[in-house]
């Protein structure tokens, strides 16, 4: 046996003693376990969880009216139609960015189980989160990114992203592309026994819960009501699980959640030559629609970030429309955030023309921007890999041939996912984990839950498959 | 550039994790035809060395490891980039929209 398949043999025994959850109490049977009972009993309550982030000021960020942009939609919008923006401004959050919120309730919980150190797998903003958390704590941290190609070049994105962390005292462990990411991670937390901040445990979803609550309360203070909608980034799943559960929390039951994420399905995401040519690093689709259909795929057993049972409506808009609203909120509202984070304002723009007027659209996040995460150094990074930037409508966009900018707002728009397919592939994924296709009536009640259709769609759709 | 670091020197050490052969089964060809390859930063803890030499170093996480010497006191040279003409336009046109709509 390599020492790759060893280590791969002991993952559930080395994650097991790395975030100090028992998963195997809340299997139920086959693919169903008991994710509220899991949340419940792992998690912390919603005021426990203010308490941990008010401790190390996170959280509690603005929500502001995006009045000049709204003018602009008003004027670019049939009769009738035109939706309010709201904007979450959770880059200011301490490490900038809605992940703090995730590491401050992973990190709390690590120095409450007396770990001496935390580690997290992640090119994003997460790492500078818990970084940041590790060093309010007192803990040591390792971030273990996906920084370069064979060439050794890295994205910008990253790179930036590697800084933050190092300034936060973290140590950078840089790899070059490849899924064995997660085995080096692996090799990492046996050798240390440092807590695995997962992205993805009970404790990751449970911080972003009051991102919700504080959303829903924001709103009701501002316009008397709670949103119409809430439009989220999407990749791994936990910012719109986490935010649906939050507003639910305070009552928003009515509130539709709408996923939003960089068109990039052409790319492949363990590839040595695409890794370049993408110039998002997250809330695309590479993550997007994998840790939809699949979520268990995650560093943990069970994945407590579960998109299917929140997503209203999942709609793709491409990396040069996002570059352009990113300029839009820098102009229009005086806002310089990072481009990543306007992934959900991007779409959130096109589906505010299309509503009745008066219709509340809240955009749930921003990220911070400087050297390396910003329009003009990723295209130019894109540029120097190969990629044609130019003016250009959506239709005639190919992640990794061109990028294209619009020339004026009526041209930002969106593709709709089909969600009856998503759950098909979802299905699908069940089938071949599980390698049965008929399942108990405790599988079919949670197949419902985790895919949130009545029993007919779901005999439906697994008949398709 | 300098040559040779001394010990307690901030650099950057480079490390094959997997040779090729040793990665997981299912990659695309072109990342199978590749190494998995670490940078790490750290203290240089061997008394002197030059680059290319293998060196061990201490991490800001306090871990002793161990590869080949690649740069001395490593820095961050990314940026905000060059000026992008088809950004640059965006800003002054929907200014000029929202001008418009105040004349009215």
């Amino acid at each position: 046996m390599t020492a790759y398949q060893s280590v791969m043999a002991r993952k559930n025994e080395i994650m097991k003693k790395a975030v100090g959850i028992d998963y195997d109490r809340f299997e139920l049977e086959g693919c169903a376990f008991d994710y509220e009972r899991m949340m419940r009993e792992v998690g912390y309550s919603l005021d426990e969880i203010k308490g941990i982030q008010q401790r190390t000021r996170v959280g509690r960020t603005p929500l502001i009216e995006l009045r000049n942009i709204n003018r602009l939609i008003k004027q670019i919008s049939p009769a009738g139609k035109g939706g309010r923006l709201f904007l979450k401004d959770e880059a200011a959050n301490p490490s900038g960015s809605f992940k703090d919120r995730r590491a401050s309730v992973s990190v709390y919980q690590a120095a409450k189980l007396g770990y001496k150190g935390v580690i997290a797998a992640t090119s994003g903003n997460y790492g500078a989160a818990v970084a940041s958390q590790a060093a309010k704590y007192g803990l040591k941290c390792i971030i273990v990114q996906e920084t370069f190609d064979s060439r050794f070049v890295g994205q910008p994105e990253i790179v930036e992203k590697a800084r933050a962390c190092e300034a936060f005292g973290a140590e950078v462990v840089q790899l070059s592309v490849g899924p064995e990411l997660f085995y080096y991670f692996l090799v990492l937390l046996e050798e240390t026994n440092y807590f695995n901040a997962s992205l993805y445990t009970p404790f990751g979803i449970a911080g972003i819960e009051t991102l919700g609550s504080e959303i829903g309360e924001q709103m009701k203070d501002l316009t008397g009501e709670f949103p119409d909608y809430v439009v989220v980034t999407h990749a791994g799943g936990g910012n719109l699980t986490g935010t649906a559960r939050g507003l639910k929390r305070v009552g928003a039951e009515r509130t539709k959640f709408i996923a939003a994420s960089v068109d990039l399905r052409a790319l492949h995401m363990a590839s040595d030559v695409d890794f370049n040519r993408k110039s998002f690093t997250t809330g695309h689709t590479g993550f997007g629609i994998p840790f939809a259909t699949f979520p268990d795929r995650s560093d943990v057993p069970r994945n407590a970030a579960r998109p299917l049972r929140y997503m209203d409506d999942y709609l793709m808009i491409t990396q040069g429309e996002v570059f352009y609203t990113t300029e839009m909120l820098a102009q229009l509202e005086g806002l310089q955030r990072g481009p990543a984070g306007n992934t959900s304002l991007c779409a959130a723009v096109a589906l505010a023309r299309e509503v009745p007027e008066g219709t509340t659209l809240v955009v749930q996040e921003t990220e911070y921007t400087g050297a390396g995460k910003c329009p003009t150094a990723q295209l130019t990074f894109a540029k120097s890999n190969g990629i044609e930037v130019r003016h250009g409508r959506r239709e005639d966009s190919v992640p990794g041939k061109n990028i294209l900018i619009p020339r004026n707002p009526e041209e930002l728009g969106y593709e709709r996912v089909d969600m009856d397919a998503l759950r098909a592939s979802y299905i699908k994924q069940v089938i071949k984990q599980y390698q049965k296709t008929r399942f108990s009536e405790t599988e079919i009640a949670f197949l419902q839950e985790d895919c949130r259709i009545d029993r007919q769609t779901l005999e439906h759709l697994t008949e398709k498959v | 550039m300098a040559q040779t670091a001394y010990k307690g020197t901030w650099v950057k050490i480079s490390d094959t994790i997997l040779k090729v052969g040793e990665r997981a089964p299912n990659i695309p060809a072109e990342t199978a035809k590749v190494p998995l390859v670490m940078h790490l930063n750290g203290f240089l803890l061997t008394d002197e060395a030059q680059l290319g030499d293998r060196a061990t170093i201490e991490t800001l996480s306090s871990r002793i490891v161990t590869g080949d010497l690649i740069e001395i006191n490593p820095h961050y040279t990314h940026s905000f980039g060059r000026f992008i003409p088809e950004l640059g336009e965006i800003g002054p046109h929907l200014r000029k929209a929202l001008e418009k709509e105040v004349e009215k």
